[in-house]
């Protein structure tokens, strides 16, 4: 069983001070790869070593997988964790650290195959016997009004080789549909060259809940759901765990689907699976599984005590799972605020530059995952993610108090943040009742004065 | 208006050579500051082959120079293995003392058994080869000081 000496981290920002963290902790030294730009960033000072890999722009720096392989043979690492977004779901770099004999802290080349395109990874669901969004690819208008029956209304006509909004026409009822039918296929022979369309359920109320896998490739564990549908244009920007006011049966049904999805895939390593719930109807279906440790994983870790890190290295090491599913424990309530360096009165513009002042001080149930200091520079070339906030409660009405005095003591000046907004959120009556659709922000700004 | 110190010229060099600009122009007074990225004129080097077990011969890669007391520190152009020679028990590229031009080949770059050539960027005397051969460099780390002729 190969135990890890020393690590390379190729990612930056706040997850690259939190896999420092539980590197430190596990004994492991570690080596972070940094474009010039992060030079002088908190985690390069922090890391047993940082190497620039290149220039400040992420396709010449960290999205440059010779480089950080060479970078990381180069430096004795034996292993090599890629975060959260860049490189983190790239099979060439995990078939280059298993050619190169670098433990690469994820899943196996092949599960990212599986889940990497929509496509593949829905006909894994539908495999698994997970349910996707029903639909199905028409020619005529009779197949459509059949197909269209066993859908329901509201449905979307999208173009098979669409993309766009082209040919994507929303149907509302049975009767509008043949005509919606022939302008969706001549808007797509006319944009693609391919009059070929296809239906889908509209889901009109829906929440954003997503599943928790652990897993060693003989034990499929769940440590229970997160809800994100606090988004903007698919930008999660609050999350918590559970998620509340959740059916129980629809709850255990997704955690269940998630689990059975993984043990068909093979999945071997930390993993989301994500679904959408249809409020309205009391379903559930499958979007998409994120191969990679998720931004929010820090909710999860608040409700169960576990360090997801550590056990995504403990797997990738090659041991076995040191838990069975009765051990994880869900207590309590977490919720987690993104504080971005962005102004949402300016179209969410974001607000690089430097950091004169930042304080985050142990607020009871506080946690806070940031790589600010005072001093620390906000570079324009990658996203405006700065700190992310999160509280653990006995309830949920206690975790959200303590959300709210953390945003009221602690301290980021310098910069322009959303935390403004993080406030209005917590404060606003249907955040507070819970089990908000996705729906929810975009409705929510205006009321605010926020421009949309 | 407050002079432009030595530490500030450094500090517009570096961010300069973060940004995508391959030209400032600065006037401050009667000071004018004038910087040119090397090569900003000239096309961009054609990106890499893709690999191939035999190396094969290596592309120029251009660097920024960064003038320092001791002569001009050569940066490497990119991470990678520092060769000193074209190939194991080979002589070096160069070596103290050799008197090189700016097209003169100073050492390789290895990234993933891709030789990237290095050249020298400037006319003069190699006056000390700074990295070790066949370890690791960093973008930017100095390869060698050159006295400029």
């Amino acid at each position: 069983m190969p135990t890890i000496k020393r690590l390379f981290i190729a990612n930056r920002g706040e997850i690259a001070l939190r896999i420092i963290r539980t590197a430190r902790a596990l004994g492991i030294e570690t080596v972070l790869g940094v474009s010039q730009a992060d030079r002088d960033s908190l985690g390069a000072k922090l890391a047993t070593r940082a190497v620039v890999l290149g220039p400040a722009p992420s396709k010449d720096s960290y999205l440059r997988v010779g480089t950080i392989v060479e970078a990381a043979r180069g430096t004795g690492c034996d292993a090599l964790h890629p975060g959260y977004g860049f490189l983190s779901e790239n099979r060439d770099l995990a078939q280059a650290c298993a050619d190169e004999g670098l433990i690469f802290i994820g899943p196996t080349p092949d599960n990212l195959t599986a889940v990497g395109d929509k496509l593949t990874a829905r006909s894994h669901a539908l495999a698994a016997g997970v349910p996707v969004v029903p639909g199905g690819t028409v020619e005529t208008a009779e197949d459509a009004s059949a197909l269209a029956e066993t859908i329901g209304f509201p449905l979307l006509i999208k173009a098979v080789a669409g993309g766009g909004g082209k040919g994507m026409k929303r149907v509302d009822d049975a009767a509008s549909l043949p005509a919606q039918l022939d302008l969706a296929m001549a808007e797509a022979e006319a944009a693609f060259g391919d009059a070929r369309v296809y239906l889908e359920r509209f889901v009109t109320v829906g929440r954003h809940v997503e599943v928790q896998i652990l897993s060693d490739g003989a034990t499929f564990l769940h440590a229970g759901e997160r809800d994100c549908s606090v988004q903007r244009r698919y930008q999660k920007l609050v999350e918590e765990a559970p998620a509340h006011h959740l059916p129980g049966a629809l709850r255990q049904g997704l955690l269940e689907a998630a689990v059975r999805y993984a043990r068909h895939i093979g999945y071997r390593s930390l993993g989301t699976v994500e679904f959408l719930v249809d409020v309205p109807r009391g379903e559930f279906y499958f979007l998409e599984m994120n191969a990679r440790v998720q931004v929010e994983h820090p909710v999860t870790e608040a409700i169960t005590g576990l360090d997801l890190i550590a056990l995504q290295i403990a797997v990738a090491e090659g041991q076995t799972l040191p838990l069975t599913q009765d051990q994880i424990r869900l207590t309590g309530h977490a919720i987690e605020c993104r504080l971005n360096a962005e102004d949402p009165t300016r179209d969410f513009r974001p607000s690089p530059g430097r950091v004169t002042q930042a304080w985050f001080p142990p607020v009871t149930g506080l946690r806070v995952d940031t790589h600010m200091q005072p001093g620390a520079m906000i570079p324009p070339y990658y996203d405006s993610l700065v700190a992310k906030l999160i509280t653990w409660g006995a309830t949920r009405d206690e975790a959200i108090a303590r959300m709210l005095t953390a945003l009221d003591v602690c301290v980021l000046e310098g910069v322009t943040t959303n935390a403004p907004l993080h406030r209005a959120i917590l404060t606003d009556p249907a955040f507070r009742a819970g089990g908000v659709d996705t729906n929810y922000l975009g409705a929510l700004l205006p009321t605010l004065g926020v421009p949309t | 208006m407050a002079e432009l110190t030595r530490a500030d010229i450094d500090e517009i060099l570096k961010l300069v050579d973060g940004s995508d600009f391959d030209e400032l122009k600065l006037e401050m007074g009667d000071l004018k500051l004038e910087l040119r990225r090397r090569g900003a004129s000239a096309p961009a080097a054609a990106p890499a082959p893709a690999p191939a077990p035999v190396a094969k011969p290596a592309e120029a890669v251009a660097a920024p120079i960064v003038a320092s007391g001791g002569g001009s520190e050569i940066p490497a152009p990119l991470l990678g293995t520092f060769w000193h020679a074209p190939r194991p028990g080979a002589a070096p590229f160069v070596r103290p003392g050799d008197v090189v031009q700016a097209d003169t080949i100073v050492g390789i770059i290895e990234v993933m058994k891709l030789m990237n050539s290095v050249p020298a960027g400037i006319a003069g005397t190699v006056l000390e080869i700074t990295a070790p051969n066949g370890e690791l460099v960093e973008h930017g780390q100095t390869l060698l000081r050159i006295q400029p002729a």
